[in-house]
């Protein structure tokens, strides 16, 4: 407070020696430029990105960049049917893998866990610590976990789909935990006073009201992991494969992956087609976001 | 009220859950085996997480073991050789220098902007424009960066001497990056400076910069030093964009203009690489790994125990 009083004193003087206000000087209007600027700079980088980027791969918005495989004879030809199908593979066994553990966990922890015992807080922290851990750390533990798993292969779904659920497993339990508490207490008193088990509660009254929050925060977390590339490729997945998966233990390509490779060729057919998948890419996380806000708009009631 | 003689019904700090209710209400009449079964897996479910920490740590361990059995201590923590670790941890920390400088004051400037100027409705719709950027993918940042801001805005516009793969580059998109995690992480500290502070600021006649600045933003510090702190975590582990701008020789240099190859590049390299299974250059990618996880939850701890510490009581 004695900095607001000090800074608030020496101001006042000023003004009533000056005569003059001093929200108009110009310092202040420069500040507030200079915030208009550092708010819209995101927006600018993004819009050049997707700009550069379009024009970039412009050629290259034809049926076979979504029919065609990976062809490195033939790049101007070359197209991602593999890493597209890859990628969907992934995300679905990702989800398999994340969501029902995710919301297991954030139930235990938000109607269960008393926090006055040392492991719930123990839990608790270690949580906000694996939310930062860097994503291809993740990779090593999935190596590790394929590994005592018995999987001699590199670069299959199950590998990736590991890799892809240990890292937005964190993702999952906050925003299942935030939909959860956002459920109003009265709902479970009411429940619990009508006779319900605890359990009966939260499965038959609080989990369905807070599908939504589940919902958005799920497919928000899951196009995250699409744009995923650094844990894949310590699991072996490869830039080029040229037939569709067709099972957990199938060899599988995914669209970052893709793009990394071909970004790393300088050559000028090559980084077209790596613009132009990205704005595949980016085509399908927009959806997923886009899904996200539906639902949220949609279903999301305020209590 | 069937079960009044429970008795356990007792004030105590309040629990993890908020949502559930304030006082522990036991009021069946007898165990449920099959709810006990259902707590067992939920709780299960939870540890689950730290079986994750615990699984990265053993991880990580065991092949760094096998590594210093035959590398010594000497020949990784140094500059020289080809276990040299402090060329990729100098060239992170460069890295992540450029990418706070382009950062903290961006992040910041919208914090502020969206917390002390903005209206509610105009911060609604803005922002979610600033976290879109988060929602870009690393590898199509690190596209960008090769294929935009190195030969276009530093080579073309700015016309600056870097090479094909430089550091600045991928230090300049990788702050474009962690805008969002500073800005929106920033923006909930100072949003969170009760009101009466400001308007006792204005009241006394500071305008609204001197209120933001020497008001808000103090008061507030602990909480943007964590957004920082955050941001440079994220800065420090991420891959893709290190891995295609930054370069992939060691280079010791404190010139920016140098490609250069940090901890997460090295790794992504030598995992493209066909290494056999244990062997001493397979086993490096374990003990950088180790030493890039144990370096973020250093950082990390850092950052929770400044909010814990440093959180102003109003």
């Amino acid at each position: 407070m004695s900095i607001a009083a000090a800074t608030a004193r020496e101001v006042t003087r000023s003004t009533i020696a000056t005569g003059r206000s001093k929200d108009r000087t110009p310092t202040s209007i420069l500040f507030l430029g200079a915030l208009w600027f550092s708010l819209f700079f995101g927006v600018m980088v993004l819009i050049v990105l997707i700009v550069d980027t379009a024009i970039h791969g412009a050629p290259r918005f034809d049926a076979n960049l979504v029919t065609r495989y990976d062809s490195v004879i033939r790049p101007a030809e070359t197209g991602f049917r593999a890493g597209i199908l890859g990628t969907v593979w992934l995300m679905v066994t990702t989800a398999v893998l994340a969501v029902p553990l995710g919301i297991a966990a954030a139930l235990h922890l938000e109607e269960f866990a008393d926090g006055r015992r040392w492991w719930n807080r123990f839990i608790e922290v270690n949580l906000q610590n694996l939310a930062a851990v860097p994503s291809i750390v993740y990779g090593l533990l999935a190596v590790a976990v394929m590994a005592l798993l018995g999987y001699e292969r590199k670069g299959i779904v199950l590998g990736g789909a590991i890799a892809l659920a240990l890292l937005i497993l964190p993702v999952i339990i906050i925003t299942t935990r935030e939909a959860v508490r956002a459920v109003p207490r009265e709902i479970r008193e009411a429940s619990l006073a009508l006779g319900a088990t605890r359990w009966q509660t939260t499965w038959r009254q609080t989990l369905p009201s807070a599908v939504p929050g589940i919902a958005t925060g799920t497919i928000l977390g899951l196009s995250r992991a699409i744009g995923e590339a650094a844990p894949l490729l310590l699991l072996g997945i490869a830039g080029a494969v040229r037939f569709d998966p067709d099972g957990l233990g199938s060899a599988v390509t995914a669209l970052p992956i893709q793009i990394f490779s071909l970004s790393s060729n300088s050559q000028e057919e090559f980084q077209q087609a790596a613009s132009a998948a990205i704005v595949v890419l980016l085509a399908m996380i927009l959806l997923l976001n886009g899904l996200a806000i539906f639902i949220r708009n949609k279903f999301q009631r305020t209590w | 009220m069937s079960t009044g003689t429970t008795g356990s019904i007792g004030a105590g700090p309040p629990p993890v859950g908020a949502g559930r209710p304030a006082q522990p209400v036991n009021l069946r009449a007898r165990s449920r085996p099959g709810e006990t079964a259902i707590k067992g897996v939920l709780l299960l479910s939870a540890l689950v997480s730290v079986a994750i920490t615990v699984g990265i740590l053993g991880a990580l361990i065991q092949p760094v073991i096998g590594f210093f059995e035959e590398v010594p201590l000497g020949d990784f923590f140094t500059t020289e050789g080809k276990y040299a670790v402090l060329p990729l941890v100098g060239a992170t920390f460069m890295v992540t220098a450029i990418a706070l400088a382009v950062a903290v004051p961006l992040g910041l400037g919208a914090a502020m902007y969206l917390s002390e100027y903005a209206s509610p409705r105009m911060r609604r719709s803005l922002k979610p424009a600033v976290e879109l950027l988060a929602g870009v993918p690393s590898v199509v940042y690190g596209f960008f960066a090769i294929s935009f801001v190195t030969p276009t805005l530093l080579q073309g516009l700015l016309n600056i001497d870097v090479g094909f793969t430089n550091a600045l580059s991928a230090g300049l998109v990788l702050g474009v990056m962690i805008i969002p995690t500073i800005a929106s992480l920033a923006e909930d500290a100072l949003s969170a400076v009760p009101q009466a502070l400001r308007h006792g600021s204005l009241a006394l006649g500071a305008n609204r910069m001197q209120t933001t600045l020497r008001v808000v933003l103090p008061a507030a510090l602990s909480g943007v030093a964590a957004a920082i702190v955050l941001g440079m975590s994220r800065a420090v582990g991420e891959t893709m964009i290190v891995a295609l701008a930054a370069g992939a020789q060691r280079n010791l240099s404190l010139d920016p203009r140098e490609g250069m190859q940090t901890m997460t590049g090295f790794i992504a390299q030598t995992a493209q690489g066909e290494n056999p299974v244990g062997s001493t250059s397979y086993n490096t990618l374990f003990a950088v790994g180790l030493l890039l996880f144990v370096i973020t939850l250093v950082i990390n701890v850092v950052s929770i125990s400044i909010v814990r510490r440093f959180r102003q009581v109003y």
